[in-house]
């Protein structure tokens, strides 16, 4: 059954009639067409489906959309301003930290939930915020420049 | 994954609501954090009709240290648990324990209340409905027998949180709420050696809380072993908390989980009290710790491994927690 659900998208508040059992996933992927959020393992294992809520990075694939409800969610789409892409994810693109692109969005988004609440991060530290996260193309060493990379570029 | 199926979403803002409404709907099911319910669910693991979604309680999330009590409201996450100072300094084990639980973004959202009621795992039960079907269900779900003990009558699925070992070494209460009022009870008796009927909290209650006494003049430690480092279950998990003065052991409890159908404390350690740590306290302590140790094939990892790998990570902890507190 629908109920109207009341949350915050990328810093637009949104109310609109969402059924109860849908996961924040399909809400974001099927309800509002951003398909930046990854369905990778959909089960929890991947990290591909990582947002923000609340600027926490969590899993969309294992959250209910209802229980976000008067809570703000940030997906990859929100991160550019006036069309230009942000320092994180322009720090991806020259540091090659992209390679067939489907964990960018899960990677990105755990980066920049580590970023807001801790600006310079040791290489340690961004190792244990992306453990949840996993590349297919095992291009780990070129991620974590890249986290690097844009941290060092805000200094 | 299949699609959730249909239920109905219910958002209480009390825990008296939550069990009111639980007790209103016999097919009902809580939901905390749901990084592990709702991926059950998914594979067809469980079907309820109602959903209690406990997030919106705000009185369930809380650590306050209070005279030589630490308090923890049942829907704290762990990841709060895990960075919190007072807890990281005074209540080690149980820091170490919250952030060995798979990876951020899961201690993000899952919350204490929920790995401590974590289900029983087994490799005959965490499958798709497909699998499980073509291999004729278990008595878990389903079906009949144990697939892992063919002549048992009881099920053998592993309890896997990592948080409930350490609160056993630190000797915790747990604070649970029904219908006719809260009950408090030693964490250790919240638990049963039955994979299907794992905890004896009745379909009524809900966990609310958990009481730590302070440890003051104590060291404690979590340490866990899994397939991978990122995200796992434990394939064994030991807590130890240790009071040492000057050259004798003073107080010892080892806590083990992931080696059978609940987190259980090692027994047989009081004789060790009063003396050094030997070579022969370590031995009791291998030998104590393997008693414990009756992990059955639930994992695919051999089950003597874990059953050996237990005592390892216990003489290992003590050792470190011993030196440490020289």
């Amino acid at each position: 059954m629908k109920r109207i659900l009341g949350l915050w998208i990328n810093g637009r508040w949104r109310e609109e009639a969402v059924a109860e059992n849908a996961l924040l996933l399909d809400y974001l992927r099927d309800g509002l067409g951003l398909t930046g959020t990854k369905q990778g393992c959909d089960g929890g294992e991947c990290g591909a489906c990582t947002v923000l809520i609340d600027d926490q990075p969590r899993l969309a694939c294992s959250t209910l959309a209802h229980s976000m409800a008067g809570r703000r969610v940030e997906t990859v789409e929100g991160l550019a301003t006036e069309g230009n892409i942000s320092r994180l994810q322009r720090a991806f693109h020259e540091k090659l930290g992209t390679q067939c692109g489907f964990c960018t969005p899960g990677m990105i988004m755990a980066a920049e939930g580590l970023l807001r609440q801790n600006p310079h991060p040791e290489r340690d530290e961004i190792r244990s915020a992306l453990a949840g996260n996993l590349c297919r193309c095992t291009g780990y060493v070129k991620i974590i420049e890249s986290v690097e990379a844009a941290a060092g570029a805000s200094a | 994954m299949s699609a959730l199926p249909d239920f109905q979403l219910l958002r209480p803002t009390t825990a008296a609501d939550a069990v009111a409404m639980r007790a209103a709907n016999a097919a009902s099911r809580y939901i905390a954090g749901g990084t592990d319910l709702l991926p059950n669910i998914r594979r067809g693991l469980a079907e309820p009709d109602v959903v209690i979604d406990l997030c919106g309680i705000a009185e369930l999330t809380h650590i306050e240290l209070d005279g030589d009590t630490l308090r923890i409201g049942a829907g704290t996450t762990l990841a709060a648990i895990a960075g919190d100072a007072t807890i990281r300094a005074r209540f080690t084990a149980l820091a170490e324990a919250a952030e060995a639980v798979a990876g951020p973004t899961h201690r993000a959202a899952a919350t204490l209340g929920g790995n401590l009621c974590l289900d029983t795992r087994c490799v005959y039960y965490n499958q798709s409905e497909y699998w499980r079907e073509s291999n004729k269900y278990c008595m878990k779900l389903k079906g009949e027998g144990c697939r892992v003990a063919k002549k048992s009558k009881r099920c053998y699925a592993a309890f896997s949180g990592d948080v409930a070992p350490a609160l056993i070494a630190l000797a915790a209460e747990l604070e649970i709420l029904g219908p006719n009022g809260s009950r408090r009870v030693a964490i250790a008796d919240f638990y049963r050696d039955d994979g299907m009927a794992w905890l004896t909290l009745a379909p009524d209650e809900l966990l609310v809380g958990v009481h730590v006494p302070l440890h003051d003049g104590w060291t404690t430690a979590y340490e866990k072993v899994r397939v991978r480092g990122a995200i796992d279950f434990p394939l064994a998990g030991v807590a130890v908390a240790l009071k040492r003065k000057g050259n004798a052991l003073e107080a010892l409890r080892i806590a083990c989980t992931g080696v059978s159908s609940r987190p259980l404390l090692v027994e047989g350690l009081g004789e060790l009290a009063g003396k050094p740590l030997d070579a022969a306290a370590l031995a009791a302590i291998t030998a104590q710790t393997e008693i414990a140790a009756s992990a059955m094939r639930t994992t695919v990892v051999d089950m003597l491994y874990r059953r050996g790998v237990a005592p390892v990570l216990a003489r290992r902890l003590t050792e470190r927690l011993w030196n440490a507190a020289a």
